[in-house]
């Protein structure tokens, strides 16, 4: 396992709000990651999770607050999103594959148009990637002959194949089928070598537990605990969390 | 996991159910035979005992007349096939510009995004007809000079192309829109910009989504290239006016339609052929 660099946090967000009209949905989000921790963001559906992790990519306009990636203001105005975004990467629930594309042609789609690699450069990365999650043989398949568990790797791979300096999985795992998800927490996990800086929203606890460094329980849009993976779920100290863990346990 | 075998010999009762299915089948061919040829009589003795039946058939469906108009008419058709091959080029050309247009969303382009609207809102009311009396006798009107005389046939073909472009963007407009915003999205947070995000991932998808009703609007430019006869172009439905004056008898004009239907089925069938074959990739990307 890479060492967590505590030396200088790569993303801090400060009183991070969104709201829409009369309904607050981030309330006021204090985060710190360092690079190479993994972050699982947990809480009920509705509690902000994926509205976070879409601020922090700058889909979302904030409301109020403040978000640095490695000490650079991005929240600052007429900053410019597609640079932010060629360094943070995000995966989404669903339909993230290209389907005109060819599999190969999905990761090296932006190896190629956004970091200027050439196709050879952009072919060995990619095919490099896919050997690695055991797909190589579908490099030419389209994504509709893969399972979901197939494309959900083939769309994070894709995601880490440009090394972005931090990586936002919003629920990967939500829409597959049960039998499909272990392959792609077994991914996840095997990124955690590579000292990829994560924060997924997720719920998967046992794989929270298992893989994250550090978790933050998000409710009614703050963050109401976070703690170290072993600590916070062995001993939850506010009663929300303990409410929230034993509901998920039943 | 193993392999399921295929069953060496079917139960009674599947073998029952077959017979069964084989009897049904035969007997909805023998009924489908037995009211067609029903229906065909029908409709052919209700026509001739028309009272009027043996003047029109000789006036309109009139063999030797067919056969002596048949050459112009040909002639003229593939003036029509010319026209048709430059306007289908220029109507994806604009129809994709103008849909292109109207999604910018950057301010500068407001007065673009203005324009593209006003044009399909417009060109999709003004009839072909006007458009095409407009062109054809608007333009050289205008007496340019450096224009030298523009051929009836070109500024048909000018005329198709505004009217068409109008509908056709259309299309790619909800094809662009029917692509799911999760694809944008995904390219955008690849860091992908707005302009390469619709070039490289939205384009190509909504292109591939819009082949069929896009071929149906290109059937029905097809036999819409007969109007630009209006303007003077000696194209198959004019030439077939002059063989009816010749002969004083309409069946060139049926010789006429006849062949722009021959013209369209291909095109049909060829549209009927790739919407099944997109019907088919129509779950890619989702993971559901």
């Amino acid at each position: 396992m890479s060492p967590i660099d505590w030396s200088k946090p790569r993303l801090r967000v400060r009183g991070l709000r969104k709201q829409y009209e009369d309904k607050v949905v981030l309330g006021g989000v204090d985060l710190e990651i360092y690079p190479g921790q993994i972050v699982a963001l947990i809480g009920s559906s509705g509690s902000g999770k994926s509205t976070m992790l879409r601020c922090i990519n700058l889909i979302e306009e904030i409301s109020d607050g403040q978000i640095w990636l490695e000490g650079e203001d991005i929240s600052v105005a007429g900053i410019d999103q597609d640079a932010v975004r060629k360094q943070v990467g995000m995966v989404f629930q669903a339909y993230n594959l290209f389907a005109h594309l060819s599999i190969l042609d999905n990761i090296t789609l932006a190896l190629k148009h956004v970091q200027g690699k050439t196709k050879a450069e952009a072919e060995e990365i990619a095919l490099g990637w896919l050997d690695r999650i055991g797909l190589a043989d579908k490099a030419d398949s389209y994504p509709d002959k893969l399972s979901g568990g197939q494309q959900q790797r083939t769309a994070i791979v894709r995601a880490v194949a440009l090394n972005p300096k931090l990586l936002l999985l919003d629920e990967v795992t939500s829409a597959l089928d049960p039998e499909l998800v272990g392959e792609v927490l077994e991914l996840i996990r095997d990124l955690k070598e590579t000292g990829t800086t994560i924060i997924m929203a997720t719920h998967e606890l046992s794989f929270a537990r298992d893989v994250a460094d550090w978790v933050v329980f998000l409710d009614q849009g703050v963050v109401a605990e976070e703690g170290e993976a072993a600590e916070f779920f062995s001993n939850p100290k506010q009663a929300r969390t303990k409410e929230f863990l034993t509901r998920l346990k039943r | 996991m193993t392999e399921l075998q295929p069953q060496p010999q079917p139960s009674e009762a599947e073998l029952s159910r077959r017979a069964f299915r084989q009897t049904r089948k035969r007997k909805s061919t023998l009924i489908a035979f037995i009211s067609t040829l029903l229906f065909a009589a029908a409709v052919w003795f209700g026509l001739i005992s028309t009272p009027g039946w043996s003047r029109v058939s000789q006036s309109f469906f009139d063999w030797p007349t067919a056969v002596a108009s048949l050459p112009r008419v040909l002639e003229g058709l593939l003036l029509n096939l010319r026209v048709l091959v430059f306007a289908v080029i220029g109507v994806l050309f604009f129809g994709l510009l103008l849909a292109v247009l109207r999604t910018l969303r950057n301010p500068i382009f407001f007065p673009l995004r203005l324009f593209a609207r006003v044009y399909v809102d417009f060109f999709r009311g003004l009839p072909l007809i006007i458009v095409l009396y407009l062109v054809g006798f608007g333009i050289p009107g205008l007496r340019l000079e450096w224009l030298g005389r523009i051929p009836a046939e070109v500024l048909g073909t000018v005329a198709l192309t505004m009217t068409y472009s109008a509908y056709v963007a259309e299309v790619f407009r909800a094809g662009i829109e029917s692509i799911h915003p999760s694809q944008r999205l995904a390219a955008r947070s690849l860091g992908l910009s707005y302009g390469k995000t619709m070039r490289l991932v939205v384009l190509p998808q909504a292109i591939r989504r819009v082949a069929p009703p896009l071929m149906n609007d290109f059937v029905a430019l097809q036999k819409d290239v007969g109007l630009i006869s209006i303007l003077g172009a000696i194209d198959a439905v004019r030439g077939a006016q002059i063989e009816v004056a010749k002969f004083a008898n309409f069946t060139p004009y049926v010789v006429a339609g006849l062949l722009f239907v021959l013209l369209a089925i291909p095109t049909v069938r060829f549209a009927d052929r790739i919407s099944a074959k997109l019907a088919s990739r129509e779950q890619a990307g989702s993971t559901l």
